[in-house]
């Protein structure tokens, strides 16, 4: 047993225990936005107690726990409260979910991104279960008139041995909820675990097939109005003026008008980002209407001048931003960023002498590698619903970073905080875009300005053109090899625009003694943001598949060849800043190659590997692929995964196989190109998506069994597969891949 | 705007709208029926599929004036307590991330197997193919396919 006390979780226990002042909590809140399948509601206690800030306990036993963070698809609803559950000691089917407000107070780290939901979650969520059960335990202990000590939990009852006395959680769930909250308590033993480790359902499908209103675009309230905005068809455009008298006229319209969405003097912090400084929101009864009126309404863009901007990044000191002028085209970035990366660099890690190496070299490779902006395309598109009036803000709808955001829209509306509320739906998909939530400002504005409750919604148009995008990168790689074909030397140059995607202390840092990481930047007014595995979604594709292409230049298997180098970062490793654990990535590359039955050798089969370390875990792939008729086809994926213990094994698969499709998608078809500032994509008729005769026919996950505190599963799966794909290709059809997406 | 009688899951409804307006709006904004998605508004995603007269079809390009008689299935009425078989092999798969285009899926996969109750893995793929999951839940739909017409023959 380990025993916590952290200071994440006292927060919420000193807002749990301040709400269960009077013992008994009921939470009319709770049951007027809840809708309940019948089975729960004839299940529900008439009356719940507030234990903690994380949950409360019916008088029959049946317990709510609420889900803090924002769900898109990573199953955290299901699998967060599974954690809580594990440790307060109740069977999962007497639990019901409930998702949280953001409540800065009751909750840390309400988001969802960098994969890091179950690992930051991890202690404060067992913690909240074990100091419930312990409540309980201390609440039993007293009526009965025995040692603490002495009580033992099981599946949701108290027993005493020595009296022989047994009561359900439901009993004393009254009197555990006045107790103070303890300082510490014991987490049970990893091998005691009941819960996690099982597979539990999804808590929402059945809502989810059966079609019930869960995500934001299926918000409706009581004199809602519908509303969309206008926004300027360029990078590099602003609007100048417009004329609505004909759309106002028009059936159902209520309004058009010009909605500023941040004031001039705010001071940007991370995912305040937003494109379009100024849009022309159009209000009015029906979505249809609305669609329609917008095109009758007259709008003229100008040119914007190039101008600075001070941003506070995300855990980072404050920086000026130069936002260029002019309409930009992909085929001047192209070349812009080939001229970029013949130039000097920033160093960003430099170890022994790479150039001597090079010199002394017998063998050298260099190979440049590109990729395009990329646009999120979540299914859901954006929208949010808000209900300002002058003392107070109602806000419901899909996003990730809730408190982020709930600070902007504060300084916006000129309101303290208290008196907002951002209630978090589903999402349909996020992936990094919906961290970037103007539109929850956008949506207040209208909102406030006319006086009703409003669900601004975007067109898939106004969505995949509104910027915010996956950045377009360029990444050179020199590798130095001596006449027995060792590594020697290890060369790096990344860059892009407007981000840079380089990670200096990545693999093969730590295994090369000559190494040099160089980074560049070019400014751009198209907007960018996280994109599933930020920077990570580049670099390990190209990196990957540079070693595959080095490991044949070496005459080596290219597995093989990747286990020689971990070795070396194992046993000796170069310079203490490498960001990888070379043991823990060298088990999944082993456990791919024999899940995989992967055969020795430096040529391979028609297919490929790939492995990659981040958002703290280890994924490796092997990739069997198939040509036909031109088209690849993948026909099996074997992964393995170390992300530590794995919460609910079969939604951890589901994820795992997510990751991978959506990989190969973007591998093969993600590119949203510009011409003079214009997204040459605007749906899904040009953008094309990964469809399911383009999915691998089958994919095998295998995940690494350890005792591990759980990390990040979004993510890690993604940013290899790219390798893996073009790694196989290159076995099929003798043509490596260096831009992308692939072409065949 | 004109009065149209439309026979949506059994019952019948009169919306006043305009001719044009597409059956998704209908049924979301005005009948409250928001299990039909909206993802692309040009029929090349499948979340807004229902059936009409037991065929798939994109609500996103369906008028309402267009729709007549006609019977119009959603989601919400693909069965009456969410046991259709579909639905059933949905959850027993555990197929949704997101979820956000499962109702659109489950509309395209229920139509297929009222014609085809034993399609084969390419005749699934094919019909499934107008579907986009960003999430990437491909392989588990497939499998939920397949294991709704084994339960059902
Ligand atoms: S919304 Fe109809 S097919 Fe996309
Ligand atoms: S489950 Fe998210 S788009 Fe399909």
């Amino acid at each position: 047993m380990t025993t916590t006390s952290s200071a994440l979780s006292r927060r919420s226990f000193i807002k749990g225990s301040a709400l269960a002042g009077g013992g008994l909590l009921l939470s009319f809140n709770w049951l007027a936005s809840c809708k309940l399948t019948p089975e729960e509601a004839r299940a529900l206690p008439k009356e719940w107690f507030q234990v903690n800030g994380f949950l409360k306990i019916g008088d029959n036993g049946m317990v709510t726990i609420m889900s803090p963070n924002p769900e898109g698809g990573q199953n955290v609803k299901t699998s967060m409260p599974m954690i809580v559950a594990e440790e307060l000691d109740v069977d999962w089917d007497k639990v019901i979910v409930e998702q949280a407000p953001l409540d800065t107070e009751a909750f840390s780290f309400q988001f969802l991104g960098g994969s890091q939901a179950i690992r930051r979650g991890w202690n404060g969520l067992r913690t909240a279960g074990a100091s419930a059960r312990q409540m309980l335990r201390e609440a039993a202990a007293q009526a009965w008139n025995v040692p603490v000590g002495e009580i033992e939990t099981s599946s949701g009852t108290l027993h005493h041995k020595g009296s022989g006395k047994s009561a359900g959680y439901g009993e004393f769930a009254s009197a555990a909820a006045q107790l103070p909250v303890p300082e510490s308590v014991a987490l049970k033993d990893i091998t005691d675990f009941k819960i996690i480790g099982t597979s539990q359902k999804n808590v929402d499908a059945k809502k989810i097939v059966t079609g019930q209103p869960l995500f934001g675009m299926d918000t409706q309230e009581e004199g809602m109005l519908l509303a969309m905005i206008i926004h300027p068809p360029a990078f590099g455009m602003k609007l100048k003026s417009f004329d609505a008298s004909k759309a106002k006229t028009m059936p159902g319209i209520r309004d058009v008008f010009k909605v500023k969405v941040l004031e001039d003097d705010y001071v940007r912090q991370h995912f305040d980002t937003c494109t379009f400084l100024e849009v022309v929101a159009v209000v009015g009864e029906s979505t249809w209407d609305v669609m329609n009126a917008k095109k009758a309404v007259e709008v003229s863009w100008e040119p914007f001048e190039a101008y600075s901007e001070e941003r506070v990044p995300y855990g980072g000191p404050a920086m000026t931003l130069n936002i260029p002028a002019g309409l930009e085209n992909s085929e001047d970035h192209r070349q812009s960023m080939e001229e970029m990366a013949m130039k000097g660099a920033t160093v960003a890690r430099r170890d022994g002498d790479p150039e001597a190496a090079f010199r002394g070299a017998d063998k050298v490779l260099e190979r440049t590698y590109t990729a395009p902006f990329l646009a999120h395309n979540c299914m859901e598109p954006m929208n949010f619903y808000a209900h300002v009036t002058n003392e107070s803000a109602l806000l419901k709808g899909p996003l990730q970073k809730p408190e982020l955001t709930e600070h902007a829209l504060s300084e916006r509306l000129g309101m303290p905080i208290e008196n907002i509320d951002i209630q978090m739906t589903r999402l349909g998909g996020g992936y990094g875009r919906r961290s970037y939530a103007h539109w929850l400002i956008e949506a207040a504005l209208i909102s406030r300005e006319v006086n009703a409750p409003v669900k601004l919604v975007y067109s898939r148009e106004d969505d995949m053109t509104g910027g915010i995008y996956r950045s377009t990168y360029h990444a050179t790689y020199r590798a130095a090899l001596d006449k027995d074909n060792n590594l020697i030397g290890f060369h790096v140059k990344a860059g892009g625009i407007p981000e840079s995607p380089l990670y200096a202390n990545r693999f093969p840092a730590g295994a090369v003694e000559n190494y040099l990481a160089e980074s560049w930047t070019i400014n751009s007014n198209i907007t960018i943001g996280s994109f599933r595995a930020p920077r990570s979604n580049f670099m390990a594709g190209v990196e990957q598949s540079f070693l595959d292409e080095l490991a044949e230049l070496a005459g080596k298997d290219p597995i093989a060849f990747r286990l020689e180098l971990l070795e070396r970062a194992k046993n000796d490793p170069v310079g203490e800043r490498n960001d990888y654990d070379p043991e823990r990535y060298a088990v999944v590359l082993e456990l791919v190659r024999e899940k995989s039955q992967w055969k020795d050798g430096p040529s391979q089969d028609k297919r490929g590997v790939s492995a990659y370390f981040c958002h703290n875990s280890y994924a490796a792939h092997v990739l069997d692929l198939a040509v036909d008729n031109g088209r690849p086809m993948v026909q099996k994926v074997t992964c393995a995964i170390d992300c530590g213990i794995v919460v609910n094994p079969d939604a951890a698969q589901n994820l795992a196989e997510g990751g991978i499709v959506d990989g190969i998608g973007n591998a093969l078809y993600g590119e949203l190109t510009f011409k003079d500032g214009v997204p040459m994509k605007k749906n899904f008729d040009t953008y094309r998506m990964i469809r399911m005769t383009e999915a691998p026919k089958q994919i095998e996950i295998h995940f690494v069994e350890n005792q591990i505190d759980p990390t990040g599963l979004g993510e890690p799966m993604f940013p290899p597969i790219f390798a893996a794909l073009a790694n196989a290709l290159y076995q099929q059809t003798g043509k490596r891949q260096y831009d992308q997406p692939f072409t065949i | 705007m004109a009065n149209f009688n439309l026979n949506i899951n059994g019952k019948s409804h009169t919306v006043d709208v305009d001719p044009s307006t597409p059956m998704l709006w209908v049924l979301r904004d005005h009948l409250n029926l928001v299990g039909t998605k909206y993802g692309c508004g040009i029929a090349q995603c499948g979340a807004c599929t229902v059936h009409l007269d037991g065929t798939a079809t994109r609500s996103c390009m369906l008028t309402v004036s267009m729709v007549g008689n006609s019977e119009i299935t959603t989601i919400e009425g693909l069965s009456e307590n969410g046991d259709h078989p579909v639905q059933k092999a949905w959850l027993e798969v555990d197929v949704p991330q997101c979820g956000y285009c499962q109702a659109g899926q489950i509309m395209t996969a229920s139509a297929l197997l009222q014609k085809n109750p034993n399609p084969s893995d390419e005749e699934i793929e094919m019909a499934m193919n107008g579907n986009i999951c960003r999430c990437g839940t491909y392989i588990r739909i497939k499998k939920a396919v397949k294991l709704a017409a084994e339960s059902n023959t």
